[in-house]
């Protein structure tokens, strides 16, 4: 075999050479510096700049934040103590720490009450939101609104819970009368739920002391607290809200159509900064003097408006994307349109619009901080207010707004990610 | 015909609204406390402090008037009002009284229908320079990058100053007070100009207050004052006098430290014995107890003690006392008689 280019060729290997280790500059960490970083000339250009771009974002940013003072009165303090150096005045964090976080006027003997409804909403948030936990588990996200209401707003508790055991009524009237139809049960579940919730408000005002915590008025809450309670009460109440609205646009009544329409085609048109006003500043025109309608939940019922018409449209955006196929399917099993919607339609559609509902979330979130126009002290109302206006802090700019764009981003990269965990958990085709 | 059930409902909830306060004493006396409108934050004038009590020399008006209508210069619900809200909140009725460094103008007295109690605060817009410009007048500014507040009436103040002395600036227009400090700072431009009192409260929070000035002139004139709703005479005298009681008692040398000792007796002079309730019926004239003033004043001080406390020259905002001292000193200030 060999031999048998002998005459044609002067010289065959007859053996492998061993393996050898590529060459340095094609291994480890080089080669990828070389294809990644230096592949051609222009890149190599705008590699090297952008490095310079880091050095100089980073020779400002790190001795501003290491060299940062954490403990100090005011502002004089701190440069006292910085003398030359670029180090940020961060004692104001520190110092306006409870501030920033509850408002100004929140009793700070009570701070572990919005701390424990925090937790809570987590424990409470965890079976409606990881589909792999136990559906029994569900009951503790129906019982959190009201334990939430109890720890933030204070008072008896025979508020929270004669307004849960008027959800329940309304619950077990609509189960008992399921049978004949659904518009007969849902009025049944109304006057179960109003009959009990109206005696409940009558024994709860005759006994306000009883087993009650400290009661706070919705003007003392603030804070990032404050952004808080707006973003997850609007978002959790605008969901099912859009949902019932981007049915009722599609509806073949057109009564139902077209008040829908009207709604969400209003408030889409309206900037939320006005519904605010109207919140704030309007209705206190028609309401006799003595009303003390809560200014929370007028804000709450504005922005869940907003949210709800915003929502609605992204769900459209998902009913109109399912193949009519679907809707034929539901209907040749002879399912009623209810149950054609809750167990055909809205799971894929929702699960469609995933993205959209997020980002209407995410946004809706960080309106939070407009109610600092109307005279409620949010994060940015305290940062803007109060603390820029005591003579103590008058001038730290970057460090309050810096800290308020990190508790943001913070929470609004931790729904951004869970809608994308979500998503590939719910992916069910194309793969 | 909408329209018209919605003007009707309109009018009938501002019927309801003017009823109700034209009686504001009684209801602020039967509610126990005094909803004051203030401002979410001026350096000075009204802040809450580190452990969320308000403070300020606007707040102390409210003080006073909650400790001589009601004896207690705590029982205030002190109520937030931003620029863009402070006139609604007033006129429907959610405040008693609006004391929020707000400009007493024409047109905010008879077209938007309040009543000025009196003036707290003579203040008048004023530029701040760096020392190093060298520039010891504004008729000097000529050519200079002037930063203001857009929208503001010191925007029209500014172009009416340096029309008038037929000099040029070139305005470099921004947003926010905040902002304007950065902008100022990282020499945008070369004066800043807004209310005289900002400008003190501005410079105190600079680095090194000294290498800045107020230049003297004053290009307009911005009286501050409490308000109150129109067609409440009453009320609105009560506030008035309040006021007027302050100022008072400081050009009678009646302070928060003697002002227990001087009403317990009628002393030498009679318009201070009348001020103190110990001479004369004042008090029941204007539907409050005799010695209403004597609590006024223990609230906080007199007018001079308060401008001292929160603003005056030896606070970080390091205002000199200015038109706003007693007219016996060339101020402004002048309380009418008590008689």
């Amino acid at each position: 075999m060999s031999d048998t280019h002998a005459q044609s060729v002067a010289f065959v290997r007859e053996s492998f050479i061993p393996e050898q280790a590529p060459p340095a500059r094609e291994t480890g960490a080089i080669r990828w510096v070389r294809h990644n970083l230096f592949p051609t000339i222009p890149n190599a250009i705008l590699t090297l700049l952008a490095l310079y771009v880091i050095y100089v974002l980073l020779s400002g940013l790190l001795p501003w934040l290491l060299g940062g003072v954490w403990n100090a009165g005011s502002l004089s303090e701190c440069r006292e103590i910085t003398g030359a150096g670029a180090g940020g005045c961060f004692a104001v964090l520190t110092e306006r720490w409870n501030q920033l976080i509850f408002g100004f006027a929140f009793p700070q003997t009570e701070y572990w009450r919005p701390l424990l409804a925090f937790v809570l909403l987590f424990v409470a948030g965890a079976p409606a939101l990881l589909p792999d936990l136990p559906r029994r588990l569900l009951i503790l996200t129906a019982l959190y609104p009201f334990v939430a209401y109890w720890l933030l707003w204070g008072g008896t508790i025979l508020t929270p819970v004669s307004a849960f055991l008027g959800v329940l009524a309304g619950y077990f009237a609509f189960k008992a009368t399921d049978r004949w139809s659904f518009a007969l049960s849902l009025g049944a579940a109304v006057v179960a739920a109003v009959a009990v919730w109206w005696v409940g408000g009558w024994v709860a005002s005759q006994e306000r002391d009883f087993l009650a915590i400290q009661r706070i008025q919705s003007r003392d809450m603030g804070g990032y607290m404050l952004n808080m309670i707006l973003g997850t009460v609007c978002i959790s109440l605008s969901l099912p809200f859009g949902i019932l609205l981007a049915l009722g646009r599609q509806s073949r009544l057109p009564l139902i159509k077209y008040v829908c329409v009207a709604f969400i085609e209003f408030v889409r048109g309206v900037p939320l900064i006005t519904l605010l006003f109207v919140a704030n500043v309007v209705l206190a025109y028609f309401l006799p003097p003595d009303t003390n309608f809560d200014l929370i939940l007028r804000v709450i019922i504005m922005i869940t408006m907003f949210a709800s018409a915003y929502i609605a449209e992204v769900i459209r955006g998902g009913l109109a994307a399912l193949p009519r196929g679907q809707y034929e399917a539901a209907d040749s099993l002879g399912l009623d349109y209810a149950q054609a919607m809750r167990l055909i339609i809205l799971p894929q559609a929702l699960k469609i619009s995933i993205p959209g509902i997020v980002n209407v979330a995410v946004g809706l979130f960080k309106d939070t901080t407009l109610v600092s126009i109307i005279s409620m002290f949010d994060v940015v109302g305290m940062i803007r207010g109060p603390i820029l206006a005591s003579t103590d802090w008058n001038g730290v700019y970057w460090e309050l707004y810096g800290f308020a764009a990190l508790l943001f981003f913070v929470t609004c990269y931790g729904i951004s990610q869970y809608s994308q965990w979500l998503e590939r958990k719910l992916a069910t085709e194309h793969r | 015909m909408k329209t018209t059930v919605f003007l009707g409902t309109a009018s009938a909830a501002m019927l309801v609204a003017g009823l109700a306060g034209a009686q504001t004493l009684s209801d602020v006396q039967e509610r126990g406390t005094l909803n004051c409108g203030v401002s979410t934050g001026l350096t000075g004038f009204s802040a809450p402090n580190a452990s969320g009590e308000w403070e300020g020399f606007d707040v102390a008006v409210c003080r006073a008037v909650a400790a001589a209508v009601l004896d207690d210069p705590s029982a205030v619900e002190f109520v937030p009002t931003t620029g863009k809200t402070r006139f609604t909140s007033l006129a429907s009725g959610e405040i008693d009284l609006l004391s929020r460094n707000t400009t007493w103008t024409f047109s905010r007295d008879n077209d938007l229908k309040f009543e000025f109690a009196g003036v707290n605060y003579y203040d008048g817009q004023g530029f701040l320079i760096p020392k190093e410009l060298g520039v010891t007048s504004a008729k000097d500014l000529d050519g200079a990058t002037v930063c203001v507040q857009t929208g503001t009436t010191t925007e029209l103040n500014l172009a009416d100053f340096f029309r008038k002395n037929n000099i040029s600036y070139e305005p470099v227009p921004i947003e926010t007070n905040g902002e304007a400090q950065q902008q100022y700072i990282a020499g945008a431009c070369d004066a800043y100009t807004t209310d005289a009192s900002g400008l003190a409260a501005t410079r105190a929070s600079f680095e090194n207050p000294s290498e800045h000035v107020i230049l003297p002139e004053i290009i307009s004139k911005e009286p501050l004052g409490p308000l109150v709703r129109h067609g409440d005479s009453e009320w609105g005298d009560v506030v008035r006098w309040t006021l007027n009681a302050l100022v008072a008692a400081e050009e009678y040398g009646v302070t928060s430290a003697n002002v227990q000792d001087m009403a317990s007796a009628p002393g030498d002079n009679p318009e201070v014995n009348r001020l103190l309730g110990t001479e004369g019926e004042l008090g029941a004239m204007i539907g409050l107890d005799n010695d209403w003033a004597v609590k006024a004043i223990s609230a906080g001080g007199n007018y001079g003690e308060l401008f001292a406390r929160h603003i005056g020259e030896d606070t970080p905002v390091g205002l000199a006392r200015g038109l706003n001292a007693q007219w016996t000193n060339g101020g402004l200030l002048y309380a009418p008689p008590f008689r």
